[in-house]
């Protein structure tokens, strides 16, 4: 019998894999005047975006897709992968579709990357996102929604439309049903894993990053009846959670050679953007979207690496997602030389060590062509914790 | 005291008085406990000392540990016990060499235990790491972290809101924590007072960076930077003993103008100055002195340098504002070095290498600090285009000696002091050859060296 899921699956990768991003060209034709806004990880206010009449468009550099020649020049060896390939992809032209790009505050390397787009590219749109690591409304919360009022009118100074208060409620409201999608994709991965693998969740969950909110809403759901409807077996896998992937995202290879090793992925951070928010972003009557855009940030984003834990316990967060998924063990898989995830990695380590959560750990790069040894890693991790339970 | 000094002993004076400050604040720290005194842990960047002193809250700064570490050889096995303890060899060596010194029994610079934190006060600003190290901290002391959020300078300058928004903070978050810290409440005037003492130092600091643009510059303003910048970096701007040591340093330096001398290197005074350069990024501390050997020994002063703004840009004229305290602590964070965008480095450097005369300029790009790395190379072409003055570019890090390779930076650097003696001799007019893309260019030295 042929997979159902099989379909809408092939053409989420042959969009992800299309460096020219003519989904984004064509976005453009069908909407004369319309502004593509690129984004790199990990989370950047697509509602507003699409409120304006912009295609907010994800940046996760150049996977293994692309050989680094001018990227390189730009970065020394002890800089992450994703900034080169990514200005790699720049000065191929691969990019040339985005009319501005949108730096979110996640490292110094995101950072530093917008300060070099203004100075490669000054043509075109670049600005840093400062989401605020201060979570209360009147303080953290007012710096971001005047600083979404501050991208919404430098982006109207470009041509974007001017921000109206019932389009981001409209963009909101799509915004919510697409984390309903995405949520339910996510509780059936987690209650049948085998019936969605993390490479096809990952796949499905991508390829948002170049489609309109809406259109990836329909995505989603095709692909979830569709998965409903495999053939499935159970297969007797270690159900483990893998974080540190939010930014530079590993290469699919990886992730399925994960697969073969013997676990299952019921929950990652590889798209953290898309599900940063948890849960629905809820406008109170009367409320100014912007500011409920705003609030959703600071009372439901997500426990990250880049994000200042405040008062709350370092790994909690993590604890709670192994227990909600029932997961067995943890996999960090840090990017190398990411610092959010591996100055975060020991915090958590211990966390789950004095917890008695097995864990195992690995660094990738995004380019990276060898798996062999991470599989045999995942492989006598997860054999360890099957056979006794533990195994770091 | 005859006011006809020496420069030696007006040197001798200024050096014997920042030695004094820093004994007594590391023996006030080493009894803190016992006096009744708390401690509060900070970073230098956007540090707002003149709020602890007000309060009689006492400092610490975890950067300054680390690189006394890193001078005083240490720093290697610290940073071997932090890795040891699960610590990635990918991060920021300072965060390492912290930890390792605190799991080995927190021994400070001057041989004495540091007290434990009773508040760490994250002072976000331009460094992404900070947050991460108060976290680590926090789970190894245990201890309240009050958060001061500074916003990045993208566009090059402070908007209302950017300053709101850290104003608001310190109204809510940061003086109240500290007050609570402290016992009691914050006394405005005192604060007042304080900025005033810290505007008057950095009047003379300023007069000290730029007593450069003379030739011979009478002070290397990296290596010997470094130093004077000290004191009001960390624990005692804001002090009578800042303004002292300030005016008494300033002193020193117009004398040394006044006598046409060159700066104070390892090995006494230079005698002549061949090279004018300016450095970006920081030094490394683990060879400190051989580092600087390198180039003092070759006739090159550093006339200006952005690792010693790194601290406040004083010279761009902020000064402390007790009129408007709150507000110009805001804009004091805001405005640090590190903070600001890459263009704005860019639009800085240029015109210290325009205003100092540099010959040339180099970049010291160390491995753990990405804050000032990323964007370095690009840097390096833009700088080049620019003012057609040539660069230079080693790679080292702050206090890993496993990442200073003596001989290759010293190799590179005499190339690059040769490049510049045959662009004096040929004539500094000829356009500097264009670098090329394609591929890693890091030892671009020699692609400048004139026939």
């Amino acid at each position: 019998m042929t997979d159902p899921a099989l379909a809408p699956l092939e053409r989420a990768q042959a969009i992800i894999e299309d460096r020219k991003l003519s989904t984004v060209a064509r976005w453009k034709e069908a909407h004369p005047g319309g502004l593509a806004i690129g984004h790199m990880p990990i989370y950047a206010p697509r509602p507003l975006l699409e409120a304006i009449g912009c295609l907010p468009v994800g940046v996760f550099g150049g996977g293994d897709a692309i050989d680094i020649i001018r990227g390189d020049s730009y970065f020394q060896s002890y800089i992450c992968h994703i900034p080169r390939s990514t200005v790699e992809l720049a000065l191929s032209g691969d990019l040339d579709v985005l009319d501005g790009v949108l730096f979110p505050s996640i490292c110094d390397v995101i950072r530093n990357l917008g300060g070099m787009w203004r100075m490669l590219f000054p043509d075109t749109y670049a600005t840093y996102v400062d989401l605020p690591q201060n979570f209360e409304a009147d303080i953290g919360g007012k710096f971001y929604v005047l600083e979404m009022t501050r991208i919404a009118r430098e982006l109207q100074a470009r041509g974007a439309k001017a921000l109206d208060p019932a389009a981001l409620r409209e963009a909101i409201v799509r915004e919510n049903e697409r984390r309903a999608a995405i949520a339910d994709l996510d509780a059936l991965r987690r209650k049948e894993p085998w019936r969605v693998k993390a490479s096809e969740a990952y796949t499905i969950v991508r390829v948002g990053a170049v489609l309109e909110t809406a259109e990836h809403t329909r995505v989603v759901r095709e692909f979830l009846a569709a998965a409903k409807e495999r053939a499935a077996r159970p297969i007797d896998n270690v159900r483990v959670v893998l974080v540190g992937s939010f930014c530079e995202q590993p290469p699919f290879e990886l992730i399925r050679a994960l697969e073969k090793s013997g676990c299952d992925i019921v929950d990652d951070d590889f798209q953290l953007g898309m599900r940063m928010i948890d849960g629905p972003i809820e406008i109170a009557d009367g409320e100014d979207p912007l500011v409920a855009l705003s609030r959703a940030y600071l009372e439901k984003g997500q426990d990250t690496a880049s994000r200042y834990i405040g008062d709350l316990v370092k790994g909690a967060a993590l604890l709670r997602r192994v227990k909600e998924c029932q997961a067995e063990g943890v996999i960090f898989a840090a990017a190398s030389f990411c610092d959010p995830a591996l100055l975060d990695q020991p915090m958590v380590e211990a966390a789950m060590t004095k917890a008695g959560v097995p864990h195992t750990s690995f660094k990738f790069a995004e380019n990276m062509g060898q798996f062999s040894v991470i599989r045999e890693q995942a492989g006598a991790f997860s054999d360890a914790v099957k056979l006794w339970g533990a195994a770091s | 005291m005859s006011e006809t000094v020496t420069a030696s002993e007006s040197k001798d004076r200024s050096q014997q008085t920042q030695k004094r400050m820093i004994a007594d604040h590391f023996e006030q720290l080493s009894r803190a406990k016992e006096n009744g005194k708390k401690v509060v842990y900070t970073f230098v960047p956007g540090n707002v000392t003149e709020l602890l002193g007000a309060l009689d809250l006492l400092p610490v700064l975890p950067e300054i540990n680390a690189l006394q570490s890193g001078m005083r050889k240490k720093s290697a096995g610290y940073i071997a016990e932090a890795e040891k303890a699960g610590h990635s060899e990918d991060v920021c060596t300072y965060v390492k060499c912290d930890v390792g010194m605190l799991k080995s029994g927190n021994i400070g610079p001057t041989g004495t235990k540091l007290p434990p934190p009773d508040l760490l006060l994250l002072s976000y600003t331009g460094c992404f790491t900070f947050m991460k190290w108060f976290e680590i901290l926090k789970q190894e002391y245990n201890c309240p972290v009050v958060m001061l959020h500074v916003p990045y300078q993208t566009e090059g300058h402070i908007t209302p809101e950017m300053r709101d928004y850290v104003t608001a903070q310190l109204e809510r978050d940061v003086i109240p924590a500290l007050e609570k810290v402290a016992g009691k409440k914050l006394d405005r005037d005192a604060l007042a007072h304080r900025m005033q003492l810290s505007a008057q130092a950095e009047e003379d600091l300023v007069a000290v960076w730029e007593s450069a643009r003379h030739r011979p510059a009478p002070i290397d303003g990296y290596f010997g930077g470094v130093y004077y910048v000290g004191p009001i970096f960390s624990s005692f701007r804001g002090s009578e003993d800042a303004v002292r040591y300030y005016r008494e340093l300033r002193e020193e330096v117009e004398q040394r103008v006044r006598e046409g001398r060159g700066p104070m290197t390892p090995d006494g005074e230079m005698k002549e100055e061949k090279y004018r350069l300016v450095v970006e990024g920081p030094p490394n501390w683990t060879s400190f002195n051989d580092f600087w050997r390198m180039f003092s020994r070759e006739g090159a002063t550093v006339v200006s340098s952005t690792y010693t703004r790194v601290g406040g840009l004083y010279d761009r004229g902020f000064r402390h504002d007790y009129r408007r305290p709150l507000d110009s602590l805001a804009d004091y964070c805001l405005g640090c070095y590190t903070n600001l965008g890459l263009p704005t480095r860019l639009d800085l450097l240029e015109r210290y290498i325009r205003d100092y005369q540099a010959d040339g300029f180099l970049i010291n790009s160390v491995k753990s600090c990405n804050s000032f790395s990323v964007g370095q190379l690009l840097m390096l072409r833009k700088l080049e285009e620019r003012t057609g003055v040539p660069g230079g570019f080693i790679e080292s890090d702050l206090v890993d000696p496993r990442y200073f390779g003596k001989a290759n930076i010293e190799n590179r650097i005499q190339s690059f002091l040769q490049m510049l003696e045959a662009r004096k001799r040929g004539g500094s007019s000829q356009p500097l050859p264009a670098r090329t893309e394609g591929k890693r260019v890091l030892p671009v030295i020699k692609e400048g060296v004139m026939p």
